[in-house]
């Protein structure tokens, strides 16, 4: 479904990402792990198209066809869903209002007939059961005054109303209480079907108790590390990521001697 | 980006002009230009003597070049056609006897005149240049004892009313622009509500400029008797020209004994172009007076045209418990300016108004708001809300605010709340990585910015603010 060859990205100028690699099929669950300023985040921005974020080298097949060619909205009807670490508040536009509109954008784009607002009730009502977010929260304005846990739960929530091919979760988890935590976690769980497939960024294993991935990597400096399977989220848990900066040290050195050549 | 940038040259669609013989008369404006007018419209002597000392104030006074947040080049009086009427028959039969021609020219704005096409649920007063063309449903309002015609009309027909009302409100020498109009202005719309009467359907004047060097100086006047309500909504086009032209408009309302006026606005004249070149200069007084108990005057205005947009309307809260409303959407993009905003005068008891003012700037242009909240000695109780919001799009515009507050009585309660923010490059990328494109997430945000005051329109009105600006920002962001 989705295949990043050595991807380089930049910010205001500054590298983060320097030769990433990582190909994810349908009905996988990626955790993507790692300490503060790996490039975590970065991934899931440029995976997104978010304009800040400059690819510089390398390339993203999405369903065999070149995404870095399409602009986010693009990207988001081709299937790209993602769960913003802080979501946006949108004054004045209620929920229900911007969840109908993003949608039938989808609709539109697949050739489906849109939904009225009666229609739409009814499917919203039935999805937000997933992520057990009440109806008051609808008619307000977007993520306006919503606590930090009900934003997420309405990231969650857009997700279940998207319904992605490829959903990524930018720190989904933080800032989480435990209720909230298992409410998200069931929720992501329920919308893992075979045909989709999850990438997981997370600082913590804490997550990975609840949403149990396929693979977890390791980003380091901008590159994975290290791929294993979820014990690796147990043994980073307990070793913290020193050992293996390390050894990513080593690879970036070899890597450019590699280059050198 | 290129597409962005094809939008951003979106052509204004009402930009055309229809050929058509007009009857104008030579540029310049001297007491001679006067009487020629009121001979052009048959007037009596009294509206000569109105006229003539309006314009003995108007020579002896200062055009406010200073306190406006606006500039542009010296204005020449002598160089506008005052009076310019396109031929027809004087009075006609019925509707489909107005020129066919007119008739078109009001159907492409999507303002249909004629008898079988009339909107249903709003009677249309159509001005075109310096004279009402047609007014429709008239005959229907006046079995309920409404009148609503043209000016022209009401001078001949409802002498007494037009001299009890007409300057009562917006003095002749109220001010420069008040001053102009009274002494010049050719038509406009009469509105008259009497006791007890809810007006059945909505009324509404639309604006139309033609003439490349005529100015538009219409007056409205909406009397509304006690217990009566009316809601009147007004529209404004004119075609694109290089060169600017003048609009100074007189909007007199009164308000009796528990009567309730809604005025709504959507003004969209040629802006000019995107280096400034052309558009309207919008001089205008508009001005409410709740002169009863328990009166209420609503101001809704969606302002998105204009090279220049300086218009303040305003209520006079005379009557005890009376209540002054303004809701307004500035927009202003490109080279256009904007001071605009209102006044709110608190005389009686118990008096309470609110302000909603929401101001967007694009390109590189101006936008003020200026407001005054004046609560006199005798204003027990006197409440006041004000709160002003500024959006920017882009780095090269402008917002400012500049709120007056006068309080003479320690009873009021004046409140005001300011926020400016600007489109910012995350809102945008949420929204379109939900799958909405960046037009119709700007839009979606713009929107959600204006809905106070949205919600305070008519209806179609509604729909037709959110196109409107939909249209006149496309392209703005990115």
């Amino acid at each position: 479904m989705l295949e990043i060859r050595n991807l380089h990205a930049t910010v205001e100028g500054k590298e983060i990402l320097r030769g990433l690699d990582l190909t994810i099929n349908k009905g996988e669950v990626h955790a993507i792990m790692g300490p503060n300023g790996s490039g975590k985040s970065t991934l899931a921005k440029v995976l997104a198209g978010h304009p800040a974020y400059v690819v510089t080298a390398g390339e993203v097949l999405y369903e065999g066809k070149n995404l870095l060619e399409l602009e986010p909205d693009e990207r988001a009807r081709a299937g790209i869903f993602l769960a913003f670490q802080y979501p946006v508040e949108v004054p004045g536009v209620s929920n229900a209002q911007f969840l109908r509109l993003a949608y039938n954008e989808q609709r539109k784009y697949r050739g489906e007939e849109e939904l009225d607002p009666l229609e739409f009730k009814d499917l919203l009502a039935e999805r937000a059961k997933i992520v057990e977010m009440d109806a008051g929260l609808m008619s307000r304005s977007v993520n306006e005054g919503f606590s930090g846990g009900e934003k997420k739960r309405n990231e969650i929530l857009q997700m279940a109303v998207l319904e992605p091919k490829l959903a990524v979760l930018d720190e989904t988890d933080s800032g989480l209480d435990i209720d909230a935590l298992r409410i998200v976690a069931d929720g992501v769980n329920h919308l893992r079907t075979p045909e989709n497939a999850i990438i997981l960024v997370t600082h913590y294993q804490r997550l990975l108790n609840y949403i149990v991935p396929d693979f977890v990597h390791v980003l380091w400096r901008g590159r994975i590390v290290r791929s294993g399977g979820k014990e690796l989220a147990l043994e980073l848990e307990a070793k913290g990521y020193d050992w293996l900066k390390e050894q990513g040290a080593e690879a970036s050195e070899s890597a450019v001697t590699v280059s050198a050549k | 980006m290129s597409s962005i940038e094809l939008l951003t040259n979106k052509e204004y669609k009402y930009g055309f002009v229809t050929d058509i013989e007009s009857d104008v008369i030579p540029k310049g404006l001297s007491e001679d230009t006067i009487r020629l007018i009121v001979e052009k419209k048959n007037e009596p002597d009294w509206m000569l003597e109105f006229r003539l000392k309006a314009y003995r104030h108007w020579l002896k006074m200062q055009e406010p070049k200073h306190w406006p947040n606006i500039t542009y080049p010296e204005i020449n009086y002598q160089d506008v056609i005052y009076y310019s009427a396109p031929k027809q028959k004087a009075t006609k039969a019925s509707l489909d006897e107005v020129d066919p021609e007119l008739l078109r020219t009001f159907e492409k704005l999507g303002i249909p005149l004629s008898e079988q096409k009339q909107l249903a649920g709003v009677a249309v007063d159509a001005v075109f240049d310096s004279v009402s063309v047609a007014t429709t449903y008239k005959e229907k309002l006046k079995k309920h004892g409404v009148i609503f015609c043209s000016f022209t009309e009401a001078i001949r027909e409802y002498p007494e009313l037009v001299k009890q009302y007409l300057g009562s409100v917006v003095p002749t020498n109220d001010n420069y622009f008040a001053a102009l109009n009274s002494a010049v202005f050719s038509d406009g719309s009469f509105c008259f509500i009497p006791k007890g009467v809810r007006c059945p359907m909505e009324l509404s004047t639309y604006f139309r400029i033609n003439n490349a060097e005529s100015g538009q100086f219409e007056r409205t006047l909406i009397i509304a008797e006690e217990g009566a309500y009316v809601s009147y909504l007004e529209g404004c086009t004119a075609p694109k020209f290089d060169r600017n032209q003048l609009h100074a408009a007189v909007v007199e309302l009164v308000a009796l004994d528990d009567a309730e006026i809604k005025y709504s606005t959507v003004q969209n004249w040629y802006a000019g172009d995107e280096t400034g070149k052309g558009g309207i200069y919008n001089f205008v007084t508009k001005r409410g007076a709740c002169r009863g108990r328990n009166s209420k005057i609503s101001w809704t205005q969606v302002e998105t045209g204009s090279a220049i947009t300086w218009k303040y309307p305003s209520c006079i809260l005379q009557g005890d418990n009376s209540i002054g409303e303004f809701y307004s959407v500035a927009l202003t993009n490109h080279a256009q300016q904007a001071d605009t905003g209102t006044k709110m005068i608190h005389i009686g008891r118990n008096t309470r108004s609110t302000i909603i003012s929401k101001g967007i700037s694009a390109g590189k242009s101006n936008n003020s708001y200026r407001g005054l909240v004046k609560v006199l000695a005798g204003a027990a109780g006197a409440r006041n809300y004000t709160q002003c919001d500024s959006l920017l799009i882009g780095s090269k515009c402008g917002a400012n605010t500049f709120p007056y507050i006068e309080v003479m009585n320690n009873t009021a309660r004046v409140e005001h709340e300011a926020t400016t923010s600007r489109i910012s490059e995350d809102q945008l990328f949420y929204l379109m990585q939900r799958g909405i494109s960046q037009e119709d997430a700007v839009s979606l945000i713009i929107n959600g910015f204006c809905k106070d005051v949205f919600r305070e329109l008519p209806m179609e009105f509604a729909v037709e603010a959110q196109r409107l600006l939909g249209m006149k920002l496309e392209g703005s962001v990115g």
